[in-house]
């Protein structure tokens, strides 16, 4: 149990730094990585949260897998933009938000 | 459940098609698919209202081994507003979205988008699983960023990003939430999360969850990435995004909040949610009012009315589950989430078309198409018409309903912001309406087919449509509710 | 191996992936973020054969460092003109940092308030004979969950279909990609040759063990996926027009094999995606074959990105 809780608040840990990069980071490609960070972690955590019963729980790591799927697809559409941004605007930042109340 | 099924399957193995098959073949195939999922949408609809909830476990593993599906009220009637919504962009789109119309990038990519963008509203709408509706949001999310990318230019290219940013920001949210709830309950289907022995994440669980579908449904005030991205689409997309697609994560979010753990209603949660959405409905009419181009109107006007729809937490959820009142309170979100859908998709139709005639859609390039394209101008004046919510549309049904169960409830003020909200609406709108059907101007514009004039006027007939035969859909609105059997009239 | 070495172990190996994973954050260097994001893939790979789940191992160091490295490899290497702009924001950021901070704290603090729940533990015990495979990751993905596994094969589709929009519109007629020249005769023309021959190997067994051991479509697709890559690199195969009927059907084979026998379920065996008692491992089989092709096609084909012409920037 402890070695969970190690590998857990680890999850916990990087989900909150991930966030952190999505949030604080300007240039799209680390915003990108930023995202992979917190699903990773999340699945750590999630991984974690499974090994605590009697026997593995086989269904989250299937969900994981999926879970990791669906970041690299988003993630291939999320790359191909920023080289399409900079193509397009000639940086990989986005122009500020207008809008922000 | 055959129309259930079909209403899941049709869209998805059409997107399939529509990669594989050669162009002459796809516009065929385009067709069929488009006409069968519909008639499966009106058949899932009449299965729902003649039988009760429709169930189905997939696999034919039960719950909390394998994926249930139900179509109730709530799921049936927003795969029929998907269903309407869906024919009417293919027929408009059908001569647009051509290579010799949009170039041949376009005209590959907008119908397999629109058909899985069609496939994943109808999973999320029917899905009673809290992780098949992260999958299924998740499918919905890239098919509409790709869809904006369509656009073409910088600015879309932009804006596609920055919704891709958000909308990946709100799925991890959400996802966050539904890890949670595993790791305490072992179970990710509603019915099983309803009947739980309730753990202390839970709380920590529902705020994640709902942030993330806050973000997707485009809440003040996380509803920057939506106009830029709204108006940047080709506008048969557009009215997709619109009209559709911020209803997906709207409606888990009624899952979660009346369905699967209605005890974490707090007063103080719902008031905040209903807080957000007034100041969704003032806000977004306040920047509605100040734009110049025709299709950002129709964009901040989403904003605002999406800003109704989360008036229904303060007025339904909670210890009020089973007032007098909450009934019509359900019922007018969901009546205005509909009549919204159908009004906007005419709308931004309408705005293509005006694009397409007059090369521009800043007001003062629209001034005078009203002579040139009367049966648009109308069209968009119907539209209006329900935004404003004035009798007898649809629009009106949703804000009557939401009215008098806020005076019901004691909670007049957020009569109080709908009246505003009607006011603004009325403002905004009257900008675009003036320059349409001002005297002068009009002249040189290319002409528009009248049949591609004429899908607009319909569906904004349709929620006009919805507003007069407002007792039935009423009725079948109820069916599967959680607190509907227990319940007077 | 004693507890007390174990769980050392575990905390070193946490540690230095926390210490990676600040590195990628908040090091300085886009390219310095994205290599260090490639190593912290494979050591959180190391993190899961640690938590007994080699399954997902596989995917993470297949899928989450492996491909989408080289995904941001890439994107890195056409960014170098725009290199100059501001990785971070100006001065420190305290809203992120207190968001990020609340979100870690308020999952720890979930983490010793979330009890260890009982379902579905029964109920898969006695299932899982009856899934057609042993297993037990594949039986979920492939049978008890299989809605989830054909929605997100359809989800790579999705985003495949969004990357093409983004070429340019004069581009549409090239060849997928970035046009590549590999000198005959040179070190990457030999990798290329000797190379997919042997990942082909480990692909197939990555799928064909994957019914009974570790593995699966989706760590095998990936492993094909990167054999096509290196062939394409090496000038073996030249990547193909989008449109080309035999690739585009190669695309969807998948998801449409996976659809089309949940119809065949609901016809014949009552319910859709119902996989009939003695015909549930053939029938995996079939789609994990088909879903495969249409992975590693997918995936090849997403790294690859937009077609574009000679010599555009």
């Amino acid at each position: 149990m402890a070695a969970l809780s190690i590998y857990a608040l680890t999850g916990a840990a990087l989900v909150g730094l991930g966030f952190f990069g999505l949030l604080a980071a300007r240039h799209l490609l680390r915003r990108v990585v930023a995202f992979n960070l917190i699903g990773s972690g999340l699945f750590l955590y999630f991984g974690a949260a499974a090994t605590r019963g009697a026997a593995p729980d086989p269904v989250p790591q299937a969900l994981i897998i999926t879970g990791i799927v669906v970041a690299l697809a988003a993630s291939a559409l999320a790359v191909a933009l920023v080289v399409a941004q900079v193509r397009a605007a000639g940086r990989a930042t986005l122009p500020e938000e207008e809008d922000a109340p | 459940m055959s129309a259930l099924l079909a209403c899941l399957v049709l869209p998805l193995l059409g997107a399939l098609a529509a990669v594989a098959l050669p162009r002459r073949a796809v516009a065929a195939v385009l067709a069929g698919v488009v006409a069968l999922t519909l008639v499966a949408a009106v058949g899932l609809a009449v299965a729902v209202h003649s039988g009760g909830v429709v169930r189905l476990a997939l696999g034919g593993w039960s719950p909390p081994l394998g994926i249930a599906l139900a179509a109730d009220g709530l799921g049936a009637a927003f795969v029929l507003l998907t269903a309407l919504v869906m024919a009417g962009v293919a027929a408009a789109a059908r001569d647009e979205m051509t290579p010799q119309g949009a170039g041949p990038r376009a005209a590959f990519g907008f119908w397999p988008l629109m058909l899985l963008l069609w496939g994943a509203l109808n999973a999320v709408f029917l899905s009673r699983d809290l992780f098949n509706l992260y999958v299924g949001i998740e499918l919905l999310t890239l098919a509409a960023v790709a869809l904006v990318a369509i656009g073409g230019r910088a600015e879309a290219i932009a804006a596609a990003m920055r919704y891709l940013i958000f909308a990946l920001a709100g799925s991890l949210l959400y996802l966050a939430g539904v890890v949670l709830i595993y790791g305490a309950h072992g179970t990710l289907d509603i019915d099983l999360v309803a009947a739980r022995d309730a753990a202390a994440p839970d709380g920590l669980a529902l705020a994640l969850m709902t942030a993330g579908l806050l973000v997707k449904t485009a809440l003040f005030p996380f509803h920057v990435w939506l106009p830029p991205a709204h108006a940047s689409a080709p506008a048969p997309a557009s009215a997709l995004l619109s009209a559709l697609v911020p209803k997906a994560s709207f409606v888990i979010l009624l899952r979660l909040w009346f369905e699967a753990m209605p005890d974490l209603g707090t007063d103080r949660a719902l008031l905040l949610l209903g807080v957000l959405g007034a100041a969704a409905i003032l806000w977004g009419s306040l920047r509605a009012l100040v734009q110049a181009r025709l299709k950002l109107i129709v964009a901040y006007s989403t904003v605002a009315q999406l800003g109704y729809l989360f008036l229904v937490f303060p007025l339904a959820g909670g210890a009020a589950g089973a007032q007098p009142w909450t009934a019509g309170a359900w019922t007018g979100a969901i009546f205005q989430a509909l009549s919204h859908g159908l009004a906007k998709a005419a709308m931004f139709l309408a705005a293509g078309l005006f694009m397409a005639a007059a090369g521009s859609d800043r007001l003062g390039a629209l001034r005078g198409l009203a002579r040139v394209m009367p049966m648009t101008a109308f069209a968009f004046a119907l539209a209006s018409v329900t935004l404003i919510s004035l009798p007898p549309s649809g629009g009106f049904t949703a804000k009557y309903l939401l009215m008098t169960s806020s005076f019901a409830a004691g909670q007049w003020i957020w009569a109080l912001v709908m009246t505003l909200g009607g006011l603004l609406t009325a403002g905004y709108l009257y900008r675009p309406m003036a320059a349409l059907f001002a005297r002068e101007g009009g002249e040189g514009v290319q002409t528009v087919a009248r049949a591609r004039q004429a899908v607009p006027l319909v569906l904004a007939g349709l929620a006009i449509l919805l507003g007069i035969l407002s007792a039935a859909p009423f009725d079948f609105l109820q069916i599967g509710r959680p607190e509907a059997a227990e319940e007077g009239p | 191996m004693t507890a007390a070495l174990g769980l050392a172990l575990d905390a070193a190996l946490c540690a230095l992936i926390l210490g990676v994973a600040l590195a990628v954050v908040a090091g300085r260097g886009v390219f310095r973020a994205v290599v260090f994001f490639i190593v912290y893939g494979l050591l959180a790979a190391v993190a899961w054969v640690r938590l007994d789940a080699v399954n997902v191992a596989l995917a993470e160091a297949a899928i989450g460092a492996g491909l989408t490295g080289v995904l941001l490899l890439a994107a890195h290497g056409r960014l170098r003109r725009a290199e100059a702009a501001q990785d971070l924001a100006h001065g420190m950021p305290w809203s992120a940092a207190l968001a990020g901070g609340a979100l870690a704290a308020a999952l720890g603090w979930a983490w010793f308030e979330m009890p260890i729940p009982v379902e579905p533990g029964p109920e898969l015990a006695e299932a899982l004979p009856r899934a057609g495979v042993g297993n037990p990751v594949t039986a979920v993905l492939l049978n008890f969950r299989a809605w989830d596994t054909l929605l997100e094969s359809i989800v790579l589709l999705a985003a495949l279909i969004g990357v093409w929009m983004l070429a340019r519109e004069g581009d549409w007629r090239e060849p997928l990609g970035r046009p590549q020249h590999a000198r005959p005769g040179g070190v990457m023309a030999g990798f290329g040759r000797v190379l997919p021959p042997v990942g082909l190997l480990v692909g197939v067994w990555l799928v064909w063990a994957g019914a009974d051991h570790p593995g699966g479509a989706f760590q095998g697709g990936t492993v094909l996926a990167a054999v096509g890559l290196v062939a394409v690199l090496a000038g073996v195969i030249r990547p193909p027009w989008i449109g080309a009927p035999l690739w585009q059907g190669a695309l969807v084979l998948g998801p449409a094999v996976f659809l089309l026998a949940g119809i065949a379920g609901a016809v014949l065996a009552g319910g859709f995606l119902t996989l009939p008692e003695g015909f549930a491992k053939p029938a995996i089989v079939t789609i994990e074959v088909a879903l495969t092709v249409s992975i590693a096609v997918t995936l090849a084909f997403l790294v690859l990105g937009p077609p574009e012409a000679e010599g555009a920037g």
